[in-house]
Formats: C-alpha cells, structure tokens, sequence
C-alpha cells in the first residue's frame, strides 16, 4: 500500500519536485505577464483611446478555452511546459492591465501637477510617482492571476503530463489511488493560499504609507471573471 | 521681476482662458491673481513654470524669456503650490519636502537636514518628520506644501489657491503664517485665490480678472476698495468693502479719552470727581490697569465694585496696531457704544465713541481723496510729458 505522498514513477518527481514545477509552471507566466503587462498600461494612461481595444482584445484571449490555445501551440512549442506557460500568461493580463491601468490613474491630478511643477520628466515623474503609489494596486492584481494561475497549471496533463501537481489527478484514476487526487486539491488550494499570503505580506511591506484598516482594492480587479469558474470551464472542455 | 506681455491662451476648440494679458509682477512681494472660476487665473500662473504654454505674447523672467532654459531647471527655480497640498503619499514628510534639493543633486543627510529646518520655519512639529502625509491634517498637509516649495531656496513661489481646501480657521493661520514666512524670505510670490477677502488680506498687489481672461483692474487692495476700475470689480468685491477698507487706516490718530477710566480700588471722591467726558459710563479697571467693565457713574460705591456687576466692555482693540476697522467694530459691539482701546500689554489706553470713530473715518477719506488727486496729477503731468 502507498503512502499519501508516494508519487507514482512515471511522474519522475517526488511530491516536493511536483510542488517546484508546478510552482514554476504557475509563476514565470504571471511574471511574463507583468512584464508585457507593465508597459501596455502605460501606453494605455499616456493615449486614452488605446484602452477600450486593449481591453477588448485581452477580454477576447481570456476568452479562449486553454485546451484551444493547446492545439495551436503543439504545432510550434510541443507537448512541453512552455506550451502550458504561454496561455497562462496570456490569461495573466486580463487581470494586470486594468489593475495597472487603475492604480496609476488613481494617482491624485495635483500630485501629479506638483511632481510636473516640480521639474519631474515623464519618466521620473512614472517610476518615482505613478508606480510606487500604484503598487496595492498592482498587488492586487497579481493575487487574483497567481492564484488563478495556481489553479490552471494543472490543465498542462492532458498535454502530456504538463500539469504538475495536475498529474496526480490523472494517475489517481490509473492507479485507482483516490488519495492522490486529495493530495493534488489539497496541495494546489495550500500553495495558491501561501501565495496570496506572501503577497499581501510584501504590500503591506511596500506600502508603509497606506493607512491601516482602509486598504481599498482596485474595483476592476474584483470585477473580472472569476478565476475559479474560468477553471471550470476548461476542465470540461 | 515676471513681465508678462500680452499672453494670450487659446486652447485648439477655440476658447480663450487668457486674453492679451499684460502685468509686471514685482520682486520680493506678494501680487494675488483673483477672478470668478473661468477667468484664467489658474491658467496665467502655469503658463509662469510653463505647466502651460502661451499661444501668444511672452513672459519675461528678469529680462529673459523664460522659453530660452530647459523647462525643467526653470520649474526647479520656482516654487509651486498646489490645492489639496498634492504631497507624494508613499513618501514621509521629511522626503516629501526634501523632493527638489534631491533632484537638484543634494545628498540626502544635507537634503533632509535642510527639510527639517523648514519644517521648523512652517510651523511644523519635527516629530512629524518621520510620518506619511495620510497621518496629518489638512491644514498641516498645506504647510508641508509650503515647506516642499521653499526647500530649494527658489526666489519665486507660486501658489494656486493653496489655502481654499482648508476650514477658515486653519486657513487664517496659514495665511498669517504666509505673511509672516514672507517678512523673513521675501519671496516673489504669485497667489492665485478666488476669494476676495484673501486677496485683499495678503496681496500687496491684487489683479483682479474677469472671465474670458481679461484683467479688470491691477492695484493695491487698499486702492481696489477705494477706487474699483468699473461695475465687475465692485460687484466682485462685494458689498461691505467700505468697510473693509477701513482695514487700511490706521486707528493711531484716534482721540482716546481716559478720563472715564476709574480703577477697581478708586475712593468715592476719585469717582465723583471724574469728567466723564461725554461718557454715560465709566470703565472699571483692575489694579494692573486691565478694563473690567462698565459702570452707571452713580451706582459704582466705592470700596465695593464688584467685576460681576459691571456692563461687559466687549472686545477691545488695540491703539496704534489695530485699524479703524477694528475700532469701529469694537465701537458697535459694545453696549455702551463706546470702544475700548488697549495697549500692547493689555492695560487700557483709553475709550473712544462710535461718533469720534465716525469723524476720522470722514477724515481718512478726505485724506485719502487728497493722495488720490496728487496721484491723478501726477499721472496726467506723466502723460502730457
């Protein structure tokens, strides 16, 4: 009889190995997306007519199911961890655009007017001023496409066992090994909810000026779809 | 000295917030831009740090076209600020102010050290220092403000309506806290305000601007009260400026009479031997010469004046320092009708009434008629030379 935490062989991983790759899997795409990300937003508060389409077509993206996005991008990236990185990543956006978009909008017009009186340029005035009081908002954003992004790595297995912690689920139904399938829910709820942790614990780090008790969030990043419903719906397609 | 020299603003769907607008703004004083909201005020002081750019005319810094230096050295010469104090909030009070000096490449122990000094200058508390500016109120929000434009020494401040977020009672403390701030500097500063009181309280020049961007009038707040340009500036200065004007005559030349004055401890001869000098009431003093109240000649019995008893003798003003404004108003306050003058410590200089203050307010004016003929002479002997 197996241990809870035995990991069948053909996984090649020790449950440790599986919680690496799968945070690896969830992670580089979330920072793949900041980075993109970072500088469409900015576009998007420098030229108010870029942001409708941007939205729109970051909406539309998020919009197709991953196993689609799977299908085109075998023909390129095959049955590796890249092929199940590429539409998280994309997902990602929908998220952090508009939080990003929000929190440097949401810096006060005579901050900015004093910064400008001040002799700021447009690039000091953007990395001393708009950025660092848009960071709640930016953590906020990244709590809601981490988590999200926890959830959907495991999507990856029917691409050849991509999935990370995913892969228990499949060879819990091999192996007829129902606790594997525990084992996989459970760690994946665990890691997504360590993560958001750690990320309200490095805002309240960054953002030594906030007042306590009325941290506000961002209205656009609760009114996204949620992340768990969209895991859902691509689990049964 | 700013020059400008018929600026005009016209934005591209063709409005026109400024209008050919020309003023010599002087060194080392305080001229207030005012105007109903619309009239362009806000716009003509940006256009001095270019946060906006003329469509016409020039603006001349001591004799040189601010457009020929980088725009941002220019901005760091100047001194802004802002309604609502627009302090960066991820930033203390320390930094906040220490902003300009960093950029201008101080290092940061000197920068903060300088930001503490003025912190001291505004009226700040130093314990302050370490804190974010969501952790104070807004009237020390402004005076962080204040300090943050003065951090590099700039020779000219200019503030866009910098005290109108604030309750009235933090904003006359700031603005005496200006005035006070500016005898020790003596900045070149800009202010722009639509409050009328304000302007004519801090400005020792006062452009008052009409909407559509046009200046109606460019004097003195005293001359403004006295001789308003036309129809607009009267109205706008509303309809008790008599009396406000009377703010910028001295309550020196007052007779004061001390003759009503008796102290708490006087004899029953002392009082009955006092002229009351019109008076129908005498002032009771204490021992150390401070007013108590008033008393019926008649009924004070000597060796037993009681404060309680006594006629409240209102607010007093204080001769020589106070105006006739003061004066007056303490005249109409007092139930007798008689004001009560004081000097510096508090101890009573003398009584006047209402009617005295009326004869020198008559002769102010007549004064005040006199200087205005000499200047019209003068201006029409300039423009017939």
């Amino acid at each position: 009889m197996s241990g809870f935490f035995d990991i069948p062989s053909d996984l090649q991983h020790s449950w440790l190995g599986l919680i690496g790759l799968h945070l690896r899997e969830a992670l580089l795409p979330v920072l793949f997306g900041l980075v993109c990300a970072l500088p469409l937003a900015q576009l998007c508060v420098r030229f108010r007519w870029l942001y409708p389409p941007v939205l729109w077509v970051t909406t539309v993206l998020y919009a197709i199911p991953s196993l689609a996005f799977f299908v085109v991008l075998i023909d390129y990236t095959g049955q590796t961890e890249l092929t199940v990185m590429i539409p998280l990543g994309v997902y990602s956006l929908v998220v952090l655009v508009p939080a990003i978009v929000d929190g440097v909008r949401s810096v006060p017009q005579e901050t900015l007017a004093a910064a400008t009186a001040m002799g700021f340029g447009p690039v000091r005035r953007y990395v001393q001023v708009q950025l660092p009081i848009a960071v709640p908002a930016i953590i906020a954003g990244l709590r809601i496409a981490v988590v999200s992004s926890v959830s959907l790595v495991s999507v990856g297995t029917l691409i050849g066992n991509q999935g990370a912690l995913g892969n228990l689920l499949a060879d819990a139904m091999f192996y007829h090994r129902p606790e594997l399938a525990v084992n996989s829910v459970v760690t994946t709820a665990v890691l997504a909810i360590v993560l958001d942790a750690l990320l309200v614990g490095l805002r309240v780090l960054l953002t030594p000026w906030m007042p306590s008790g009325a941290r506000r969030k961002p209205k656009a990043a609760t009114a996204r779809p949620e992340p768990a419903t969209l895991a859902l719906e691509d689990a049964v397609k | 000295m700013i020059r400008i020299d018929s600026v005009t603003k016209r934005y591209p769907d063709g409005t026109v917030a400024v209008d050919r607008l020309s003023l010599e703004i002087p060194d080392r004083s305080i001229t207030v831009l005012v105007g109903p909201s619309g009239c362009g005020k806000t716009t003509t002081l940006r256009m001095i740090n270019r946060m906006v750019e003329p469509s016409e005319g020039t603006i001349l810094l001591d004799g040189k076209d601010i457009t020929q230096q980088p725009v941002n050295t220019l901005r760091r010469s100047m001194g802004y600020v802002i309604q609502n104090a627009g302090l960066f909030q991820h930033r203390t009070i320390v930094d906040n102010i220490a902003t300009v000096p960093r950029m201008l490449g101080w290092g940061k122990e000197k920068a903060r050290a300088r930001a503490r000094e003025l912190m001291e200058r505004v009226g700040l508390d130093a314990t302050l220092a370490k804190r974010y500016p969501y952790q104070l109120s807004g009237g020390q929000q402004q005076r962080v403000g204040v300090a943050r434009a003065l951090a590099a020494d700039p020779p000219v401040l200019l503030m866009d309506e910098p005290f109108s977020a604030v309750d009235p009672v933090v904003r006359k403390g700031l603005q005496e806290e200006l005035l006070r701030i500016q005898d020790e500097l003596g900045k070149t500063i800009v202010f722009v305000t639509h409050d009328i009181d304000e302007a004519v309280k801090i400005g020792t020049m006062v452009a008052v601007m009409r909407t559509g961007g046009k200046l109606a009038q460019f004097a003195p707040p005293a001359e403004l009260l006295s001789h308003p340009a036309d129809e607009f500036v009267e109205d706008f200065l509303g309809a008790d400026r008599g009396i406000r004007r009377l703010s910028f005559f001295p309550s020196a030349g007052l007779q004061l009479l001390t003759a009503p004055i008796v102290a708490i401890d006087s004899t029953a001869e002392q009082i009955t031997a006092r002229d009351t000098a019109g008076a129908p009431y005498l002032l009771v003093t204490d021992l150390e010469g401070r007013p108590l109240g008033w008393g019926e000649p008649d009924r004070l019995t000597a060796g037993d004046i009681r404060a309680e008893h006594l006629l409240s003798h209102g607010r007093p003003f204080v001769a020589g320092t106070d105006s006739l404004r003061a004066a007056l108003d303490c005249a109409v306050l007092s139930p007798t009708g008689w004001a009560v003058a004081v000097d510096a410590e508090g101890r009573a200089a003398g009584v006047v009434s209402q009617q005295t203050i009326a004869e020198a307010i008559r002769s102010a004016h007549a004064e005040g008629r006199e200087t205005d003929r000499a200047a019209r002479a003068t201006q029409v002997t300039k423009a017939v030379g």
